[in-house]
Order: C-alpha cells, then sequence, then structure tokens
C-alpha cells in the first residue's frame, strides 16, 4: 500500500519535481484563495485566471515558450485588467461584476488570438493547461520564489486584510491601509495565478487557489483554521492527482483540480461545520 | 434624409460587391492541398499548370488546426482539394461544407495500406521495407478508424501513391496537361526511388541495437516499419492529447531498461517534456525531426524529400556515436 504511494515518487525525478511544484502552490495560493472566497470575490478570482492570457500569449509571441517573458507578461496583464476594471466600476455607471466581466472576455479572446497567430493550437493547449510534467528548474524555481515572496507578504497584511474582509468602513475610518491593502492582495492574487500557471495552465490555476478554500469553510470557523485546512486540502489534492495520473493514466493537472473537486464535495456533505449530513442528526433538545 | 440613407447603403453594397467580384482570368488549375507535404508533391506534379495553396503551412499541425475564413474562401474557389485522409484532418469534412466546395476531393493516400495506431510501449521494428508487406497484417479497412496512424507519407513507398494518385486527379480535372503531368510525375518517382534507397542503406549502416530512438509524438510509426527503427512516444499518435504521469514514466523507465540512445524533438510539439525526459534519462537530445509539416523556406526541410534528408541525417549522426 505505502509502496503505491511513495515508488512513483522514488522511481523518477519527474514524478518529484511535479510533486514540489504542486505542493508549493499548495501553500502559497490557497490562504490567497481564502480571502478571495471571504470577500466574496471567488469568481473574480476564476475573471484574473483568465485575463492573464493576453500577457502570457505576448510574452510568448516575443520569446517563445519562455518563462520569465509568459511570467512578466501574465502578471502586467492581470495588474492592468483589475486596476483597469476598478477605475472603470469607479468612474462609469457600470459595477465591478460587469466591468471586470468585460474586461477579463476581451483579455482572454485577445490571448487565444495572439497565441493563434504565431503558434499552433498545441502551444495554445499547454498555454492553457500547463505542463506540470515538465517543470524544469527555472520553473520551480519561479515558483518557490513566489510561494516565498506570497507568504511574507500575506504575513505582514495579515491584520488589514482580514479587517477589510468583515468591516471594510471601519478599517477605512480609522486607518489609511484600506486601499493599499485591496492593491497588495490584487497584486499578490495575480502573483499566484502566475505561478500556478506554469504548472497548471491558465484555465485551473484558479482552481488550486480557490477549491482549497472553498473547501475549508466546512471545516473551520476563523481565518487562521481555514487557512491551515486549505493548504492541508491542497497538499492532499497535490498528491492524490499525481498519483491518480501516473496509476489510472490520466492527465496531470486536471487530475489534480479534480481531486480537489473531490474533497470539496465530500466535505459539503460531512463537513463539521455545516455538513449537509449534520442537517439530518437530531440535536440533543436543551432542558431545563 | 431617408432617400440618402438608401442611397449610401446601396452604394457600400455596390463597393463590397465590385469589389469581390474582380475576376481571377488564369488558365492555371487552383489546387488546395491540406497540408505543407501534399502542397510540395502537387508543386511538383501540376509544376507550372497548377496554382497550389497550401491551407497548414510551415511548422503547423494539422492535427488542431482551426481553419480561418481566408482558408473557406481560397477553398470555395479552387478546383480540385487535396487532403491526407486516414483521420488526419479531423475539420476537413466541415471545411468543404461550409465553404461551398464544388470541385473535386481527392484523398491522397487511397490505396495505401493502413497500419494501426501503436501503443506506447509493445512494437516491433520490421526490417519490412514495403509498408504494404508489413500492413497486410492489419485488418483496417476503414479509413475513418479512430486507430489508424494517418502519417502514412513517412514511408517514401506510400509517398509514391500518393504521387501517383495526385498525378491521376491532375489528369483528370485538366486533361490537356496529361503528357506534362506524367512527366513531372515520372521524375519525381524516380526521385523518391532514389531516396527511398539512401534512406535504406543509411539506417541499416547503423547497429541494430542503437536503432531505437523517443520523440514527441506517434508519427514516424510507417518509417519505423518501412526502414527498421523503433519510435517511442509518450504523446500516442496526435498532438491533441495531454501526456499523463504513467505514459512518462512508462517511457522513462523504458529508456533506462533499454539504454535508448536519443530523444527527438519534433517541429510541431512542445520541447518541455522531452527536455525532462532526456534530463532524467541522460538520453542525448538528438535535434528535431520533421514530421507533419516541412520547414520554412530556408530551413533544413523545406521539401517531401529534403524532410527525410533532414530526419535521416539527423538519425544518424545521434545514434551512430
Amino acid at each position: 500500500m505505502i509502496d503505491t504511494l511513495v515508488q512513483p515518487f522514488v522511481e523518477f525525478a519527474f514524478m518529484r519535481r511535479a510533486l514540489v511544484g504542486c505542493l508549493a502552490i499548495s501553500l502559497t495560493a490557497p490562504p490567497v484563495g481564502v480571502f478571495l472566497v471571504l470577500r466574496r470575490m471567488s469568481l473574480m478570482g476564476d475573471a484574473m485566471g483568465h485575463a492573464i492570457l493576453p500577457g502570457a500569449a505576448i510574452g510568448y509571441l516575443l520569446a517563445g515558450l519562455s518563462l520569465a517573458a509568459m511570467s512578466l507578461g501574465g502578471f502586467a496583464a492581470g495588474l492592468a485588467v483589475a486596476l483597469a476594471a476598478g477605475l472603470v466600476a469607479r468612474s462609469t455607471v457600470l459595477r465591478e461584476d460587469a466591468s471586470l466581466a468585460g474586461f477579463y472576455l476581451v483579455s482572454l479572446a485577445l490571448g487565444v488570438m495572439l497565441v493563434s497567430v504565431r503558434g499552433s493550437n498545441v502551444d495554445l493547449l499547454h498555454v492553457l493547461f500547463g505542463t506540470v510534467l515538465a517543470l524544469n528548474d527555472a520553473a520551480l524555481l519561479l515558483i518557490a520564489t513566489i510561494a516565498t515572496v506570497s507568504l511574507a507578504t500575506l504575513a505582514v497584511i495579515y491584520r488589514p486584510l482580514v479587517l477589510e474582509c468583515f468591516d471594510p468602513q471601519f478599517l477605512r475610518s480609522v486607518s489609511p491601509l484600506s486601499s493599499p491593502t485591496h492593491l497588495v492582495f490584487l497584486v499578490l492574487v495575480v502573483l499566484n495565478l502566475v505561478a500556478g500557471f506554469q504548472a497548471l495552465g491558465t484555465l485551473m490555476a484558479v482552481g488550486i487557489m480557490l477549491l482549497p478554500a472553498i473547501t475549508a469553510r466546512f471545516w473551520a470557523e476563523d481565518v487562521s483554521g481555514m487557512i491551515g485546512v486549505a493548504v492541508g486540502c491542497a497538499f492532499a489534492a497535490s498528491l492524490t492527482g499525481l498519483l491518480l495520473s501516473y496509476h489510472a493514466n490520466v492527465p496531470a493537472g486536471p487530475a489534480v483540480i479534480l481531486s480537489c473537486g473531490v474533497f470539496y464535495l465530500v466535505s459539503m456533505l460531512v463537513g463539521v461545520r455545516g455538513g449537509l449530513i449534520w442537517g439530518f442528526v437530531p440535536r440533543k433538545h436543551l432542558e431545563a | 434624409m431617408r432617400y440618402r440613407v438608401y442611397a449610401s447603403i446601396g452604394l457600400a453594397l455596390g463597393i463590397l460587391l465590385g469589389a469581390s467580384g474582380a475576376g481571377h482570368a488564369s488558365d492555371k488549375v487552383k489546387a488546395v492541398a491540406s497540408f505543407s507535404v501534399l502542397g510540395d508533391m502537387v508543386k511538383n506534379v501540376g509544376g507550372d499548370r497548377v496554382e497550389v495553396t497550401t491551407l497548414v503551412g510551415p511548422n503547423g499541425d494539422a492535427h488542431v488546426f482551426s481553419p480561418t475564413p481566408a482558408d473557406a474562401a481560397s477553398l470555395a474557389s479552387a478546383d480540385i482539394f487535396f487532403v491526407n485522409g486516414l483521420g488526419f484532418e479531423g475539420w476537413m469534412e466541415r471545411l468543404e461544407n461550409a465553404s461551398g466546395f464544388k470541385g473535386t476531393l481527392v484523398v491522397a493516400s487511397g490505396g495505401v495500406m493502413p497500419i494501426a495506431m501503436r501503443e506506447a510501449e509493445g512494437h516491433h521494428g520490421d526490417d519490412a521495407k514495403d509498408g504494404a508487406e508489413q500492413a497486410e497484417a492489419d485488418d483496417h479497412d476503414s479509413y475513418a478508424d479512430e486507430a489508424t496512424d494517418p502519417h502514412a507519407w513517412q514511408n517514401l513507398f506510400n509517398g509514391k501513391i500518393y504521387v501517383t494518385n495526385i498525378r491521376d486527379a491532375l489528369i483528370a480535372t485538366d486533361p490537356d496537361g496529361k503528357a506534362v503531368y506524367e512527366a513531372n510525375a515520372d521524375k519525381y518517382l524516380a526521385a523518391i526511388d532514389t531516396e527511398d534507397k539512401a534512406v535504406s542503406a543509411a539506417i541499416a549502416k547503423l547497429p541494430p541495437e542503437r536503432r531505437r530512438i523517443i520523440t514527441s509524438h506517434d508519427a514516424f510509426g510507417y518509417f519505423a516499419n518501412a526502414y527498421g527503427l523503433e519510435i517511442i512516444a509518450p504523446e500516442g499518435v496526435s498532438t491533441e492529447s495531454e501526456a499523463s504521469a504513467q505514459d512518462v514514466a512508462k517511457i522513462i523507465r523504458q529508456i533506462r531498461k533499454e539504454h535508448i540512445p536519443a530523444v527527438f524533438l519534433e517541429n510541431v510539439t512542445d520541447r518541455r517534456l522531452l527536455d525532462q525526459i532526456a534530463a532524467e534519462t541522460g538520453a542525448k537530445i538528438g535535434g528535431v525531426l520533421y514530421s507533419d509539416a516541412l520547414s520554412e523556406a530556408d530551413g533544413p526541410a523545406p521539401t517531401y524529400l529534403d524532410m527525410f534528408r533532414h530526419n535521416v541525417g539527423t538519425l544518424t549522426a545521434a545514434l551512430a556515436s
């Protein structure tokens, strides 16, 4: 039993690297995802994932499948879309959701077109779905660096961030940190999407960010608890996904995200806080 | 005011229709070829009498090609459309219907004995030089069978069948050019024959245990069968599929066990996976092989025969050492 779990990683370097890459992303993306979920920005996170595509595509057009070019491009595009959406929401009749939807859809179409101009659809597939089994040293280093920077930053802005989740008006009234915190948080979201995009592709980088966080909602009630559960869940899903890809011969990226999904569904049924099953278990009546 | 609106609409329509109606008074046969290898063959047989447009250009991947309106337009005005068949062009039927093509559709691989899709591990590198002989063992007679390997042109014997099909189709469409087409085809067939012998000789010079390679996708089944090379590929027959961890693991295990010397990139796939496999097993990266598409005109494989020369040169250079 242990053999089936451990042996693929012992025997193959590419499995070890895939695992390290996924674990690094699992450490950094879920905490950001927890805040997205708490601030009701989950779908925004998804939109951002698609928004980074044209930046990556421009990087790809200029420099081929180059890590630096695509990451920088993706980062710039993601940030641009986030800021533009915010600006439009503030200065026109559109609200945040509509303005972001407008920008990210244009972004996505632009990205697909740019990749198709220079490369074949195969390259587009790789950009959309990632190559977790082919993470080279540079990619792993990038992911690890982003993970470190992201966690450190999160630790620094933790308190204003939590406060902004639950009572933004209060924060605005007692401190000037509200806007900068929001901005830094957006930067972190894009940074983590860029990290995840190398391994899992633009379509699924958001998955590892949001699904564990959503799952954690059913197990913990305070923010630190949720972060812990989300990271643990992401670790488990990475391991399960890679093993599934190895033993059941399915593509690795989708396997990881589907594992996250399975954990989510199970948690929804039996999670300690709010699991559906507990609704059917009668609770003790308090009697005088 | 209303009349002005009608007038401008009328004018605009007139301009657009007038421009598109600009006639093409050329006597050349208008041929469209689905991908670069076919395009090259048609050019060689058709010579000056045929104007060839190629849909999937150099370094393009026909497995995942997405036709554009320009492609539909060039097909609509074409007399003859050459396709590979054997399931290579998944988009062909839709393009044909959408463009309103009224000419002749020619399947270049008509009469070729197809071989089945090869598994990533178990297969045999036979020394049969004749693709037809080898493939008689298979029972496939449906060209629409999904498990058929479509890359039949990688065996020069099949290449000759392609050329004869092209020649016959051109003669049927343009009987006046019969003599020209036959002369061109004969010359081309002779060149293919020479190349066929050269390829067999070159591969035969390699020691048998060195005649095995890894490449990104399984495009060389016919080549392997005809010339005695063993190919192992993580991505299967089409680049549309993503490799799973199990596929990659099997290949690495096989390389290690059997000391396969070289890994080859292809001009239509992502090199990162192959880099990773090469790094992990110590196999050499042998170079780029051209499988589904020719190179640009100034590249190493701009024609069908150049493709073979380049591939064989790259293979022997990496495997001989």
